[in-house]
C-alpha cells in the first residue's frame, strides 16, 4: 500500500510540485503547505514539509531558468549521441548474437530519449539551482585539486597538500592569515604522520 | 526443511570471530570515525562511508567488513545528532527528526531528543538484525535457483524503484540512472575481451574502478556544493545537558520503538527509498495513534523515538537484498556493495552457502557495531557536540585532502586521484542541476550484473525477449517493473484531472 502510494505521489515526481506549482492552482497549494508545516498528518503532507526543510536546511538558491535546463538536456542528448555514435563502431550484433555494443546502443538511445524528455520539460523545471557569483568558489576550490594533482607525482604530497589547504582556508573560507599558515602546515604534518610515517603508505612524498 | 533451518554452528562460530579484541578495537574505530565524518554538516551515511573507504582497506576481510558496519552504524547516527543540534538532516531519512528533535532542542532537552534516538535506533537496529539473521539465509536459498533472466529482472527493477523513489525528479533520476550502466561499460567487455570506450587509455582498460566515483560523486560533490557561501548560515549547536532520557520519556516512546522496529524492518526490505519511507510512516502513525497529537512538532518524544528506530531498522533490513541477491536497495547500500566488493566479499546467494564465515561475519558485525553506537553515543555525545562547533570552513579542506590522500591510497594510482576529481565536479554538477547522484551510483554498480544477465539471457532464449515472460519468477518482477515505470504517467494523468476538477470548484466559489 505504501510503496504504491509513493509511486503516484513521489516527492517531486513528475505529477508533484513541478506541474501542479506552476498552474494557477500555486496559492491554494501555498495555504494547504504552510498548514502543513504545523500538523504534518498524513504521508503525503509530511512529504511536502520534509522538501520544504531540506530545502530550507541547504539554503537553497533561486531556480535556474529555462536557459540551464536548455542547455543540461542538450547536454545530455549530446552525450547519448556521442555514446550512440561509439556503440555502432563497437559492433551492434542482433538480439540472437548480442556484440559488444548492443547493450551501450541500447543505453544510449535510452539517454537520447530521456534528454529529449528533459528538453520537452525545460520550461516547467524547477529544481535545478542558478549559477551565482559564488559559484566562482568552486571553480578556485577545482582549481587546487587539479593543481594538487598535477604536481603530487613530481614533488610529492606535502606541498601540493599545504597549498590546497592554505588557499581553502584563507581564501575560500576567509579564515585569518595565522590561523591558515599554521593549520595548513599542522595539517600536512599529520597527514604525514599517518600515512607516511605510521602507515606507510607509498604516497609520493619529498621528505 | 533442512534449507530453512538455520544452522547455529556458523551464527556462534561469527561470534567468536567478531569478538576478538582486534575486531572489536576495529568496530570501535569505525563507529567513532562513522560519527565523527557523519556529522559534519552536509555529509550524510553515503558520503560519509565513500569517503572513509579507503581506511578499510588493506585489512583483512573479516576486520574490513566489522570496521565498516561500525562505520555504518557511526554514520547513520552521525545524521541524527546534526538534525536535532542544527535541524541540518544528513539524509532524507532523518528529516522527520527533526519537527521533534529539534523541537525539543530548543527546549533544552537535546540530550533526551539524542539519548532516546540512540535507544531507538538500538532497539529498532536488534530487532531487524534478529529478524535478518533468520530471513536471510531462507532468501538466499529461494535465490539459488535465479538464473540469468531473473537477475536481468531484479537488477532492472531496483534501478528503477530506486530512480522511482529518489528525491527529485523522475527524469533525472532515470538520466543519471542510465548514464551509470554506461559508465559500468567502460572497459574490457567479458564476452568478446574488446575494449570499449577506453579512448585508448591503459588506465581505463579494466573499467573504471567503484572507489572513486563513489568518493567522488558524494564526497568531494557534496564538499564542492557547500563552498558556495551556505557554509556561512552555520549555527552555534545548543547545548547539550542530560542525555539519559527520564524513565517518563522512556516509558513515553516505548510503543513508538516498538512499532518503529516492526514499521522499519518491513519497509527497509523494499528497494528504494526503505529508510526514508520507514522514518515518515513511523512519524505519521504515531501522531495518527497519539491522544493529544498537538504535541508533535513541539517536541514530542515519541515523534523522535518512532522515526529514529524505523529508519535504523529499515537501514539495517535493506542489508537483506544486498547480502542474499546481491541487489543493493539504496545509495548507501550500492556504497557498501562496492565497499565489500574490494575487501573481497561478493554478496549473493551463494554467500552464505559457499562463505558463511564472511556471511555471518557481516551480520554479527552488525550486533557489535549496534552495541558499540549505544555505548559509544551517549556518553560522546558531547564529544560530537564540539565538533560541531569548529567552523566547516576549518573541516572543509581536512575533508577534501583525506579524500584526495584516501583515494590514491587504494591502489596506489594517480589516475584515481583524477578519476575523483572529475566525479566530484560531476556530483557538484548533478547536485546543482536537480540530479541524484544516488541512482548513478546504484546502476554503476549493477551495471555489469545487468548487461552480463541480459546477455546470457539472450542467449539462452535464442534472441526471443519475449521468453523472459514465460519464467515464473522473470516474468512476475518484468510485470512489476512496468507497472512501477507506467502508474506514476497514469497518476500523473489523474492528478491534472483532480486539479482541473478543483480549479473549476474554486472558481465556482468565487462567483
Amino acid at each position: 500500500m505504501t510503496s504504491a502510494h509513493d509511486g503516484a505521489h513521489a516527492p517531486t515526481g513528475p505529477g508533484g510540485s513541478t506541474a501542479a506549482g506552476a498552474s494557477p492552482l500555486g496559492a491554494d497549494d501555498a495555504a494547504r503547505s504552510t498548514t502543513a508545516v504545523e500538523s504534518p498528518s498524513t504521508l503525503h503532507d509530511l512529504e511536502e514539509a520534509v522538501h520544504r526543510l531540506e530545502a530550507e536546511a541547504e539554503h537553497r538558491p533561486p531556480a535556474a531558468g529555462p536557459t540551464t535546463n536548455l542547455v543540461v538536456a542538450t547536454l545530455v542528448v549530446a552525450l547519448g549521441a556521442a555514446a550512440l555514435v561509439g556503440s555502432l563502431s563497437l559492433g551492434v550484433g542482433s538480439a540472437r548474437t548480442p556484440g559488444s555494443g548492443t547493450w551501450p546502443l541500447i543505453l544510449s538511445l535510452l539517454i537520447v530519449v530521456l534528454g529529449l524528455g528533459l528538453a520537452v520539460t525545460a520550461r516547467s523545471t524547477t529544481d535545478a539551482e542558478r549559477f551565482s557569483r559564488s559559484s566562482l568558489l568552486v571553480l578556485a576550490g577545482l582549481a587546487t585539486m587539479v593543481v594538487f594533482v598535477a604536481l603530487i607525482g613530481t614533488i610529492g604530497f606535502e606541498i601540493p597538500a599545504a597549498l590546497l589547504a592554505f588557499v581553502w582556508l584563507r581564501f575560500l573560507g576567509g579564515e585569518g592569515w595565522r590561523l591558515s599558515v599554521v593549520m595548513s602546515l599542522g595539517l600536512v604534518v599529520a597527514f604525514y604522520l599517518i600515512f607516511v610515517a605510521a602507515l606507510s603508505v607509498p604516497i609520493p612524498h619529498l621528505f | 526443511m533442512d534449507t530453512l533451518a538455520v544452522d547455529i554452528a556458523p551464527v556462534l562460530d561469527g561470534f567468536t570471530v567478531v569478538l576478538e579484541p582486534t575486531n572489536l578495537l576495529y568496530c570501535l574505530i569505525g563507529v567513532t570515525v562513522g560519527m565523527l565524518v557523519g556529522v559534519l554538516p552536509g555529509l550524510g551515511p553515503a558520503a560519509t562511508i565513500a569517503i572513509l573507504l579507503p581506511i578499510t582497506i588493506g585489512i583483512e576481510p573479516v576486520t574490513a567488513i566489522i570496521m565498516l558496519s561500525g562505520i555504518f552504524y557511526g554514520a547513520q547516527y552521525g545524521g541524527t545528532i546534526t538534525s536535532v543540534l542544527l535541524k541540518l538532516p544528513g539524509e532524507a531519512s532523518s528529516v522527520v527528526t527533526v519537527f521533534d528533535g529539534h523541537a525539543l532542542s530548543r527546549q533544552g532537552r537535546a540530550g533526551t531528543a539524542l539519548g532516546i534516538a540512540a535507544i531507538g535506533s538500538f532497539v529498532g537496529g536488534t530487532v531487524s538484525i534478529v529478524a535478518l539473521s533468520f530471513l536471510a539465509p531462507v532468501v538466499a536459498s529461494f535465490a539459488l535457483d535465479f538464473g540469468p533472466p531473473e537477475y536481468t529482472a531484479l537488477a532492472l527493477l531496483g534501478i528503477l524503484l530506486v530512480s522511482t523513489i529518489s528525491s527529485g525528479s523522475r527524469l533525472k533520476a532515470l538520466v543519471a540512472a542510465s548514464i551509470g550502466l554506461l559508465l559500468a561499460t567502460v572497459g574490457r567487455d567479458a564476452f568478446t575481451g574488446g575494449e570499449r570506450f577506453t579512448f585508448g587509455n591503459l588506465n581505463l582498460a579494466d573499467g573504471l574502478d567503484f572507489v572513486p566515483i563513489a568518493m567522488g560523486l558524494f564526497g568531494l560533490g557534496e564538499i564542492l556544493y557547500n563552498l558556495e557561501e551556505r557554509h556561512t548560515a552555520a549555527q552555534a549547536p545548543m547545548k547539550v545537558a542530560n542525555v539519559w532520557p527520564s524513565r517518563r520519556d522512556l516509558r513515553q516512546s516505548s510503543g513508538a520503538i516498538g512499532r518503529g522496529s516492526v514499521l522499519g524492518f518491513v519497509l527497509g526490505i523494499l528497494p528504494g527509498g526503505g529508510a526514508t519511507l520507514a522514518s515518515l510512516a513511523a512519524y505519521a502513525v504515531e501522531k495518527r495513534r497519539s491522544k493529544t497529537p498537538e504535541r508533535f512538532g513541539n517536541g514530542a518524544v515519541e515523534g523522535v523515538a518512532g522515526p529514529e528506530t524505523a529508519n535504523n531498522a529499515a537501514a539495517t533490513s535493506s542489508f537483506i537484498p544486498l547480502l542474499t541477491l546481491g541487489i543493493p536497495a539504496n545509495a548507501t547500500m550500492a556504497v557498501i556493495f562496492g565497499a565489500l566488493l574490494v575487501i573481497g566479499v561478493s554478496p549473493g546467494p551463494q554467500l552464505v552457502t559457499e562463505e558463511p564465515e564472511l556471511f555471518w561475519g557481516v551480520i554479527n558485525s552488525m550486533y557489535i557495531g549496534n552495541i558499540l553506537l549505544l555505548i559509544m553515543s551517549i556518553p560522546l555525545v558531547g564529544l560530537f557536540v564540539k565538533i560541531l562547533r569548529v567552523r566547516p570552513a576549518i573541516l572543509a579542506p581536512i575533508t577534501v585532502l583525506i579524500t584526495l590522500i584516501g583515494v590514491y591510497t587504494v591502489n596506489n594510482s594517480v589516475f584515481d586521484i583524477v578519476l575523483v576529481i572529475v566525479f566530484g565536479v560531476l556530483g557538484y554538477l548533478m547536485k546543482k542541476l536537480g540530479f541524484d547522484p544516488g541512482p548513478l551510483l546504484l546502476a554503476f554498480v549493477l551495471g555489469v550484473l545487468l548487461e552480463e544477465s541480459l546477455r546470457r539471457s539472450l542467449l539462452i532464449f535464442d534472441g526471443n525477449a519475449a521468453e523472459f515472460f514465460t519464467r515464473p519468477i522473470s516474468g512476475t518482477l518484468l510485470v512489476v517493473f512496468l507497472l512501477v515505470a507506467l502508474l506514476p504517467l497514469i497518476g500523473k494523468a489523474f492528478a491534472r484531472r483532480r486539479s482541473a476538477e478543483q480549479q473549476n470548484d474554486t472558481t465556482k466559489e468565487l462567483v
